[in-house]
């Protein structure tokens, strides 16, 4: 019955672990199996089947799904269940559960998977009724996919999975309490475009939410018509090509000098598709305090929750874009964007890749990777990355000319994310060129993964392991705001090579500048998964800095090359 | 300030553990919360009493919204509303004290429902302010045991026009018709 539903939702892969209370429906898979509709990934842990159907999702746009059993299976999902619905992405994870008659007794691998899930999932369910389970598998997907995507969670007993009923697939969703196409109210966007006209100094702050409408596009169209400079949050990377004069890149803790001062300076910010996380905000009452705040939103409970818009615009971007765009006028903000290129100017001065640096460090080995791979056949590379010092560097130097080709977990910070991910978006995209760019912290939460690649018949992710030896984004918080005390920071990392040899995946070590392009091209030359491993310089910062807790345009700025040596501490900024 | 809000949800399993757990997790005061049957089979209504500021409530009411099972909510704080609270409250009684616990009692409008040597069991139905004064009145006599409930509320006057076709809508569905998805979304029946 589970099958049959996921069949008709479009389903072709399903990640999972099998276990006793799941076994019914792994034994139903059979068939689908043999048939080769549906096929199924065996993960190490099931929290990376969680991992991978967020990476599916996030690659496709289409439902990823996970399965595992209960208790401990389910349990173990939790982490990549939180990460997917954090960065909304539609995710239906499928569980296992004791027979109906035992719950509650604390049976053997119980536990109360809908209690332990509830607030890390959009909705969830226990299904105690094998009558119940089409319509439930039917509003699961709907709730996933609908408004702004995020994870459902179906809890399965056991004795249902065995009992027998009638399938039907042909039921009208009727859920009163689930709106998730709010009515757009045409009065907002006009009051939206007015601001935008009258504005000298606009700027879009462009989230995850574009992408998710789809309306890269017509994003670009309005800044052109408008000439609005567009900065993006981290998983708004791509929403406009990054190389396009009008695209400031990445805001937040780790963005730009001229980013950050653009969101503090500009009298009208257009926020789209986002939700003003304490990451991008910085200190909430210090906040573009100076700008009309326009935002667009599809969820309600964002608008207000953070920063309280001026002009609030709710409903689906692909329908409030389309809209705003005509009333849009033609302008052009000259002045505006000298200012800002003024201090872009200032910014490169200080970029660590503008003076010699004979040392390996992490910024280079990622231009590198952005020499090699920006022009890869079957379409733009998709580059997933764990979390830490290694994911804020890619966001800087890597430039992201479409959206989607960064896959990152930006609201939970999962680190280990990136292996199980890059599979899920490698089985998404057989094709595309896959890269997992990981720190030797996070790679060793998931390295299990790697039986993955090869029992999936060699799927060919690349894999680039930043190995500076630290727990490196940690490691910056204590030099900065700890005194330098190293605390369960530094990080002992088996030989990767040797490692990956163990899974009979080719792999090289790379300790200074002039291998990184070689080692490139050869892992980009070997057909199948290739890894390297970036042995760089250990104590390097990811600059610029906002400290939590300031405002964005209080910056640690990058230290200037004279003062590189010794450089410890703040400096000032401007 | 304290705000009244009415939530109507779906009446499955764990939908009460679910609002609780969204309040508990967001980091909101709940100061009561009422649970029963409205109006309509499948639908129950809660009457909450938030503590905190207007930004505040305005999170409270679009997260409840956001949860799939609550299929209606709303601020009644700002219109005129008949708040009721309950209590049962047993007092320690004495032949002298008896008949002047009973004065007060009828006083307050409120119902002896049970007698025994030493005490009695007092009932009392009020707007929050009556229940707590009879409580302290009562209190000078020795109060064994209470139970006191949060406030039930229901806004007052002549509804909305959209919400008195709502209930024709349940009627309809009660009897048999169907009324269109997008009607039953806009008042909140099912």
């Amino acid at each position: 019955m589970v099958w049959e539903a996921l069949l008709r939702e479009g389903v072709r892969v399903i990640f999972g672990h099998p276990g006793g209370a799941i076994l019914p429906t792994y034994d139903a898979l059979a068939p689908y199996e043999a048939a080769g509709k549906i096929h199924h990934v065996l993960v190490r842990h099931e929290q990376c089947a969680a991992h991978m159907a967020d990476g599916w999702a996030r690659a496709t746009g289409e439902v990823g799904v996970c399965i595992a059993t209960s208790g401990p299976g389910a349990t173990n999902l939790v982490t990549g269940l939180a990460t997917a619905q954090m960065d909304s992405v539609p995710v239906v994870a499928i569980t296992g559960q004791v027979p109906t008659n035992l719950l509650g007794t604390d049976a053997f691998q119980e536990s109360d998977v809908v209690g332990v899930t509830a607030p890390v999932c959009k909705h969830n369910y226990l299904v105690t009724d094998v009558n119940e389970l089409p319509l439930i598998l039917k509003e699961a997907f709907y709730i996933a996919r609908e408004g702004r995507p995020g994870v459902v969670l179906i809890d399965i007993c056991k004795d249902v999975q065995n009992a027998e009923g009638w399938f039907r697939y042909d039921f009208e969703i009727d859920l009163p309490g689930f709106e998730p196409w709010p009515q757009v109210d045409m009065e907002a966007v006009r009051k939206a475009a007015e601001l935008i006209n009258k504005a000298e100094r606009p700027l879009v702050l462009a989230g995850h939410g574009v992408q998710l409408a789809g309306v890269g596009r017509e994003l670009l169209q309005m800044v052109e018509k408008a000439e609005i400079p567009v900065v993006t949050t981290l998983l708004g990377a791509g929403n406009i090509p990054e190389s396009h004069p009008l695209s400031l890149g990445m805001g937040g803790m780790h963005g730009e000098a001229y980013a950050n001062r653009a969101v503090q300076s500009c009298d009208v910010l257009i926020a789209m598709g986002m939700r003003f996380d304490d990451r991008i905000t910085g200190r909430l009452d210090a906040f573009a305090k100076q700008a009309k705040i326009i935002h667009f939103e599809v969820d309600k409970a964002e608008v207000g929750k953070n920063v309280v818009p001026d002009v609030a615009v709710v409903g689906d971007l692909a329908e409030t874009l389309p809209a705003l765009l005509p009333l849009i006028e033609e302008r052009r903000h000259q002045v505006w964007l000298q200012e800002i290129r003024e201090w872009k100017k200032d910014t490169e001065q200080t970029d660590i890749l503008n003076y010699e640096v004979d040392e390996l460090i992490p910024p280079f080995v990622i231009r590198q990777l952005w020499h090699a791979t920006h022009n890869a056949k079957n379409g733009p590379p998709i580059i997933v990355t764990d979390v830490g010092q290694h994911q804020m560097w890619e966001c800087q130097y890597f430039t992201h000319d479409h959206p989607g080709q960064l896959i990152t977990s930006g609201g939970l910070g999962t680190m280990g994310f990136a292996l199980p991910a890059a599979i899920g978006a490698q089985m998404a995209h057989p094709d595309r060129l896959v890269w997992a760019v990981v720190g030797d912290g996070g790679f060793q939460m998931t390295m299990q993964e790697l039986a993955v690649i090869k029992q999936e018949g060699n799927l060919p992710v690349k894999i680039a392991i930043i190995n500076n030896g630290f727990l490196g984004m940690v490691r910056q918080w204590q030099q900065l705001f700890y005194e330098k005390r190293y605390v369960g920071t530094p990080v002992w990392s088996p030989d990767f090579v040797k490692l990956a040899e163990a899974y009979q995946i080719p792999a090289l070590a790379v300790t200074k500048p002039e291998q990184v392009v070689p080692a490139l091209e050869q892992a980009l030359n070997t057909p199948g998964p290739f890894l390297i491993d970036f042995r760089v310089k250990e104590e390097v910062n990811v600059y610029p800095m906002v400290a939590p807790g300031a405002a964005v345009d209080q910056l640690i700025r990058r230290p200037k090359p004279a003062v590189m040596q010794g450089y410890s501490g703040v400096q000032p900024s401007w | 300030m304290k705000y009244t809000l009415i939530a109507w949800m779906r009446d499955k399993p764990g939908v009460l553990s679910r609002v609780a757990g969204m309040m508990r997790r967001r980091n909101f005061n709940i100061d009561s919360l009422q649970v029963g049957h409205s109006e309509t089979p499948g639908i129950s209504r809660m009457t909450f009493v938030v503590d905190g500021n207007e930004r505040m409530v305005d999170q409270v009411i679009k997260q409840l919204r956001k949860l799939v099972d609550v299929t209606r909510v709303e601020n009644i704080s700002e219109q005129p509303i008949v708040a009721r609270e309950m209590a049962l409250i047993r007092v320690s009684t004495n032949a002298e004290n008896r008949s002047e616990i009973v004065q007060m009692v009828n006083i307050y409008r409120g119902e002896i429902v049970d007698v025994a040597l030493d005490s009695m069991i007092v009932q009392i139905v009020g707007s929050e302010d009556r229940v707590a004064s009879l409580i302290d009145l009562l209190d000078n006599f020795g109060i064994i045991e209470m139970v006191r409930t949060g406030p039930v509320a229901m806004a007052r006057g002549q509804m909305e026009h959209k919400y008195r076709r709502s209930t024709a809508v349940w009627r309809a569905q009660a009897n048999g018709r169907d009324a269109t998805a997008a009607e039953r979304f806009r008042t909140g029946g099912v």
